[in-house]
């Protein structure tokens, strides 16, 4: 498999590459833009979305700001109900963590319902390594683990896929992990589908490990949330007797009621559906009596990073993220450049900020991710919890191009400034001068938009190379901040 | 030190800049604005049962309604038309509801296995609480419901909401009703992927056909 990322190219190599690959960019333009009017609408049905974008990224707030608490009390709530609770600092301690669970079953197999935080981590090939076979049950997932690929996408791991491509893998490679296609499959996206259920049922059934990320953990009762659309997540999350989620400490909500603030704002936000087809909620186990799912519940608390990220003040927002996807599918630079050349499982304006502070900025990779963003803002107007990702963006290219103080495993360390950007360091300082200057900020974002016809193609000076190998994206018709001073400024204040 | 305390520690570390508004006891329900909406518009509760329909058929649930002298002819009518042989039946649903139906009834077990399960044509449940704006039934496990993988595993499920008693309008007042204890599945309609460029499949691992069954 090769799952993994490392050895990636920098973003901008990275880039390059993609977007010369017609197929690809063929297959990101008709995903996104029909997904992104298709969320337009399902937002516009609820008339205090503006509220609920507020509570929710309060919410988020406020559980980051007592993480500890919270964290205390999820692990309180969950023991209670008879489930077990275990830490873990980094991904080699989750792997083995869940590796030593899987072996305790005397199992040599599990099913996954498509999880970031276990691809974040490379669970499956750390698995592989320990002579476990992890089978991804999420179709999307299927595709891109039958396809020897990475995920490209948060919600659509294989929107770079057309049909016609998939109808190949499972043609050529079904057989190789179980049930073969059937015999003359056609690339309808029915047949496609039924292709995929036959071959996964038969995975299920047997299966006695489950393994599962969660959308939310509620301090407050214990209860995970997964959010679904395919059924494979229920499958997973019922059938095994033993069932391990592995969930970063982020995904924590105080209490039950704050669900129905993100069980609102998450299917419109990532799917554009009112809401997504299954909800599961699980509060430790089940009795035996009724044996209605596992019977024994592990849950692997995930820091990897988070708490570095929450040690800066500007980039702990990264956080709040609720994994709806809805900034990659806004984003001019990841409909050209495609979810790979993000060189991590988190792609896409989220990606930019968030792997950078997970990882640190130490590699090429990383240290170019703040750079992958024209700053225009659309990412951060649909965010459904509010991260300023532009803000996050400008901080970090500061951080690496100037250095500074950042945490790093817990620790205090002194970054120094990276070489090799000395382009964007003047278009830093620029973009730098206009954020501390919102006046300026505005300006300029007003003058672009009113001559947006006359934009150029290509940016000059330093940004040639960048612009080289993208179309640069059009102005958006009215700045976010000016909407939201027309829509809620009056109530709102010069929010 | 074990790696919970260097989670925590790290956590601590973290926030020393929020040091005083750690500090500060305000009770959480005052520390979030919660001034979006209970419910969206105003509907009467013969059009908040319209609107689940509408939902629900949105999402390709097929929608019956019919009165409780009727429910047992419309669920035999509906088992027929697909000719299901068989029924799986949750321990604490209504004998009444069956009673007309010519499948033969299989009450679910414990022992049940997955490959039992899925060589039943069809399952009957009721449902907990069901959410107008959205076209979603929750389903709590309860001994009308049965066990959560009854109604995933068989390729038709039946679902009786009792209107307008069972019916809320929206998500915040569906999560008022329900006890986080129990296991908990939300449905919007049958089983379905977008995962092949975004066009919307029914039926990957769940039941393909949802059926709902709106009785007065
Ligand atoms: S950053 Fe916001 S828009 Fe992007 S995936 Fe996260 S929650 Fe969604």
């Amino acid at each position: 498999m090769s799952g993994t990322f490392v050895g990636m190219p920098a973003f901008p190599k990275a880039a390059h590459e993609a977007v010369h690959d017609q197929t690809l960019r063929g297959n990101l333009r008709h995903a996104t833009h029909t997904i992104r009017a298709k969320r337009a609408n399902a937002v516009a049905e609820v008339s205090d979305w503006a509220q609920l974008r507020e509570a929710g990224k309060r919410i988020k707030d406020h559980t980051l700001r007592h993480l500890d608490r919270y964290l205390v009390q999820l692990e309180e709530a969950v023991t209670a109900a008879g489930g077990t609770v275990h830490w873990a600092a980094d991904a080699d301690e989750a792997n083995r963590i869940v590796a030593d669970l899987v072996k305790a079953t005397g199992e040599s197999e599990v099913v996954k319902v498509k999880s970031m935080a276990t691809q974040e981590i490379g669970l499956n090939e750390a698995l592989e390594a320990e002579g476990i076979r992890a089978y991804e049950t999420d179709l999307a997932e299927l595709i891109v683990q039958l396809g020897k690929d990475r995920p490209s996408h948060i919600l659509v791991p294989a929107i770079h896929r057309n049909r016609a491509e998939i109808r190949d893998i499972f043609e050529r490679e079904m057989s190789e992990w179980g049930r073969p296609a059937p015999e003359g499959l056609t690339d309808t996206p029915a047949e496609l589908a039924e292709a995929a259920r036959l071959h996964l049922r038969e995975k299920f059934l047997r299966a006695k490990v489950g393994i599962s990320g969660a959308n939310f953990m509620v301090a407050e009762t214990g209860t995970l949330v997964v959010v679904e659309s395919e059924g494979n997540g229920r499958m997973c999350l019922t059938l095994p007797e033993t069932l391990i989620s592995v969930v970063g400490i982020e995904k924590i909500v105080p209490t039950w009621r704050d669900l129905e603030v993100f069980l609102q704002t998450l299917p419109r936000s990532s799917t554009a559906e009112r809401m997504n087809p299954y909800t599961s909620m699980w509060t430790g186990t089940t009795d035996s009596e009724t044996a209605d799912g596992p019977q024994d519940f592990h849950l692997v608390l995930l820091d990897n990073g988070r708490t570095d990220t929450l040690a800066d003040e500007v980039g702990r927002q990264a956080l709040r993220c609720i994994r709806c996807s809805a900034c990659l599918n806004v984003c001019p630079v990841y409909e050209r450049a495609g979810g790979h050349a993000y060189g991590s499982v988190y792609p896409g304006p989220i990606g930019a900020i968030l792997s950078p502070q997970l990882r640190g900025v130490a590699s090429e990779i990383d240290a170019s991710l703040p750079y992958a963003s024209s700053l225009c803002g659309a990412c951060y107007e649909v965010c459904p919890v509010a991260i300023d990702i532009p803000e996050v963006l400008v901080h970090l290219r500061e951080r690496v191009v100037q250095g500074g103080q950042v945490t790093a495993r817990g620790n205090k360390v002194v970054l120094k400034p990276a070489k090799g950007h000395a382009a964007e360091r003047a278009a830093m300082r620029a973009a730098r001068w206009a954020f501390s200057h919102p006046g300026a900020l505005r300006t300029g974002q007003r003058l672009a938009s009113r001559t947006r016809r006359l934009h150029p193609r290509s940016l000059p000076g330093p940004g040639k190379a960048w612009s080289d190998s993208r179309d640069l994206p059009t102005v958006p018709a009215e700045p976010f901040r000016d909407w939201w001073q027309r829509t809620q400024g009056a109530k709102d204040g010069a929010k | 030190m074990s790696s919970r305390d260097r989670i925590l520690g790290r956590v601590r570390r973290a926030l020393a800049d929020v040091a005083a508004e750690r500090q500060d006891d305000t009770p959480y329900e005052q520390a979030v604005p919660r001034d979006y909406l209970r419910e969206h518009g105003e509907r009467s509760v013969a059009e908040t049962v319209d609107l689940l329909a509408e939902n629900l058929a949105d999402y390709r649930a097929v929608v019956h309604r019919c009165t409780a002298a009727d429910l047992p002819a419309t669920i035999a009518g509906m088992l027929a038309a697909r000719g299901a042989k068989t029924v799986l039946v949750p321990p604490g649903l209504e004998p009444e509801w069956l009673s007309a139906a010519d499948a033969e009834r299989i009450p679910d077990r414990t022992e049940s296995t997955p490959d039992e399960l899925d060589r039943i044509d069809s399952v009957v449940t009721a449902c907990a609480v069901a959410v107008a704006e959205t076209g979603t039934l929750v389903l709590d496990g309860s001994a009308d419901q049965g066990r959560r993988r009854i109604t995933l595993v068989p390729d038709h499920h039946i679902c009786v909401v009792r209107v307008p008693e069972q019916v809320v309008s929206s998500v915040p007042q569906a999560l008022e009703r329900l006890d986080p204890a129990r296991p908990l599945t939300w449905i919007s309609g049958p089983s379905a992927t977008s995962d092949i460029e975004l066009d919307r499949v029914e039926g990957v691992h769940g039941p393909r056909t949802l059926e709902v069954v709106l009785v007065d």
